[in-house]
């Protein structure tokens, strides 16, 4: 595993020349290195370090600020509810709880299966769709606990179909 | 008539042909038929001014920069975060090409080197489809080297941002385009100056929805324009309504509408027959209007940037939240503490300390666990955040808190003397999803 690996070398190409500065690419290098590894592993964070020639412990603060590069492992699928205030005022809070419920996990926390993690974040600019979440940088809109469970078997089958 | 959300009239104009065929890049075939000044002095007369909130004169803003500078660039924000808004999202998905347009024409004005369009990090499938809209601009000619064949060069880049709503202040949106922590720097010299922008070079930074007006004032003329809202506020804005309402969606109209034309005209009145209680004109980080229900005058205030300050708030980014009587406005005001404590970028104190602290003491009043003094121990820790930070944020965290108290003395009351407060908190309503794009959405509006 590595984001040196060839199918990343016409997308790490093309973000350098973009910028007239090397550190200009980290925050698209960090995205590579959490699609390769999962997360942004340690071998990830030396791995942009080189690349950007930067410090590993500059490109970990990075890591560390913005909240969308993971610093653990996650679920197969990343499940993030917004909960601020105009999702909340059409029922987000109680639609956050019951997925929990439903999947029986913890606030950030991931099934017993690996397959999901969910946890709330801040707005995604999609009020108007409330209650909504976004799965591994997807937008999942206008849901209600219903349309969750369908749309829960539906990653279910879709990851079962992958392994085999 | 939309300006901006043409998509409403046209449901396919996203599409480079479609879009050409509807008037498409005429405004930049215009614009570089012109000396840039001119075109800077066209948009100050237009009197466009900026959509992300602040409202500076877009035109102005250009001015600044100083045309000697060999290297310029244009920054545009895409960052939208604020708590309420969403119009910048459907430009972008909807009307990607008039946006690329308007930045290119502040480009030209400017005779930017570059453009970078930040995009928030969620706006990950946005992000990727405006790629392929900006390599159609490129392959015709729009976009990239010897552009109309004026022998300028300037080329138009994405670049996502991971989460962060400080980026959307624009000397942090900076910072994080540099691949550093997005914090505020301390101005000046201030974006517009040599030393101060992207790189150390003269930038100009605007909101999408501000570019995305640029193509439609060159093509018809800065008096069409001004003919459009009020003395002070011309053009159209889009409004983002949420919250308690039947039909929450974007609304592009004149500005100067009033909140009861684009509440009951528009967004379809208030859901489950309740009261208003209280609107957030600005999403989470405006002074929040007290409403004493539907029939109260402060309904027919105008959607202007005068009329909003005179009436003791502001328009911001037009993000209007709309809360009923069943809303209880301590809660409210944690909502927006806990939204602002986690997006603190922790560079300055005040921020930094006042937010936490701001967020311990209204959860313990809204647990029933506070005491009277409290109330004042909130207003002491959020004037002593106010004017003291780097940038805004500080201001943003402590406006809700500040506002909710002076207006709703009631609601802090009641949980400190442990009464019942509105017990429903967050009732669900049942309205109509808005659909994303195109006629459908333009239908379901009634425009």
């Amino acid at each position: 595993m590595s984001i040196h690996d060839e199918k990343y070398a016409k997308r790490i190409e093309a973000t350098f020349a973009k910028y007239p500065d090397k550190r200009s690419a980290v925050m698209p290098l960090l995205y590579i290195a959490q699609e390769e590894y999962g997360w942004v592993s340690p071998e990830g964070i030396e791995e942009v370090a080189q690349y950007c020639d930067m410090d590993p412990t500059q490109v970990k603060s990075i890591a560390g600020f913005y909240t969308m590069y993971s610093e653990q492992p996650k679920g197969k699928y990343w499940l993030q509810v917004c909960n601020d205030l105009p999702c909340a005022l059409r029922g987000a809070d109680e639609f956050h709880k019951q997925l929990k419920e439903y999947l029986n996990v913890e606030e950030g926390g991931t099934t017993a299966d690996g397959m999901f993690t969910v946890e709330h974040v801040m707005c995604l600019a999609a009020c108007d769709k409330a209650p909504m979440l976004q799965c591994n940088f997807h937008f999942v809109e206008n849901l209600d606990m219903e349309k969750m469970k369908a749309q829960i078997e539906q990653w279910r089958a879709e990851a079962k179909a992958e392994k085999k | 008539m939309h300006i901006l959300l043409r998509g409403r009239d046209i449901s396919d104009i996203y599409k480079f042909d479609v879009y050409t065929a509807n008037g498409g890049y005429e405004g930049l075939k215009k614009a570089v038929s012109m000396k840039p000044s001119e075109v800077i002095d066209l948009v100050k007369a237009s009197n466009l001014r900026g959509r992300g909130g602040a409202g500076f004169s877009a035109g102005m803003k250009w001015s600044f920069i100083p045309q000697s500078e060999p290297i310029k660039y244009v920054a545009v924000n895409a960052d939208e975060s604020e708590a309420g808004t969403f119009k910048d999202r459907e430009i972008l998905e909807t009307n990607p090409h008039q946006l690329i347009e308007g930045a290119m024409i502040c480009a030209w004005a400017i005779q930017a080197t570059a453009v970078y369009i930040y995009l928030r990090g969620e706006f990950w499938d946005v992000a990727h489809a405006l790629d392929e809209r900006i390599a159609e601009a490129r392959k015709a000619g729009f976009v990239g080297d010897n552009v109309l064949g004026s022998g300028w060069n300037c080329n138009v880049y994405t670049h996502l941002g991971a989460g962060a709503y400080i980026c959307g202040e624009e000397s942090a949106l900076l910072e994080s385009l540099e691949g550093k922590l997005g914090q505020p720097r301390v101005r000046p010299p201030f974006p517009a100056q040599k030393g101060g922008g992207l790189y150390k070079e003269a930038t100009v930074v605007n909101n999408v929805e501000t570019l995305t007006n640029a193509p439609w004032i060159l093509v018809n003329g800065p008096d069409e324009y001004k003919k459009i809202g009020t003395e002070q506020s011309s053009g159209n804005k889009i409004f983002c309504v949420s919250g308690h309402v039947n039909k929450p969606g974007n609304y592009e109209l004149p500005l100067g509408t009033t909140f009861r034309e684009l509440l009951y005209t528009h967004a379809g009145g208030i859901a489950n027959g309740k009261q208003i209680k209280g609107i957030l004109p600005s999403g989470g980080s405006g002074p929040i209007m007290r409403v004493n229900g539907n029939d109260d005058p402060i309904l027919d205030t105008k959607l202007s940037y005068e009329d909003m300050a005179k009436a003791g708030t502001i328009l911001g980014s037009a993000s209007i939240i709309v809360m009923d009587e069943t809303v209880d406005m301590v809660w409210v005001a944690s909502k927006a503490i806990k939204f602002f404590k986690h997006e603190s970028c922790g560079k300055c104190t005040p921020c930094r300390e006042g937010t936490f602290w701001l967020d311990k003491v209204v959860d313990r009043i809204l647990s029933g666990k506070g005491q009277e003094s409290d109330v004042d121990l909130i207003n002491n820790i959020a004037k002593n955040m106010s004017g003291v930070t780097l940038c805004a944020l500080g201001d943003f965290a402590a406006n809700p808190i500040i506002h909710t108290i002076k207006n709703f003395p009631e609601d802090f009351k009641a949980h400190v003397e442990k009464k019942e407060v509105a017990a429903e908190k967050a009732a669900p309503a049942k309205a109509a999803p808005a659909p994303r794009r195109g006629k459908e959405a333009a239908a379901q509006a009634g425009d």
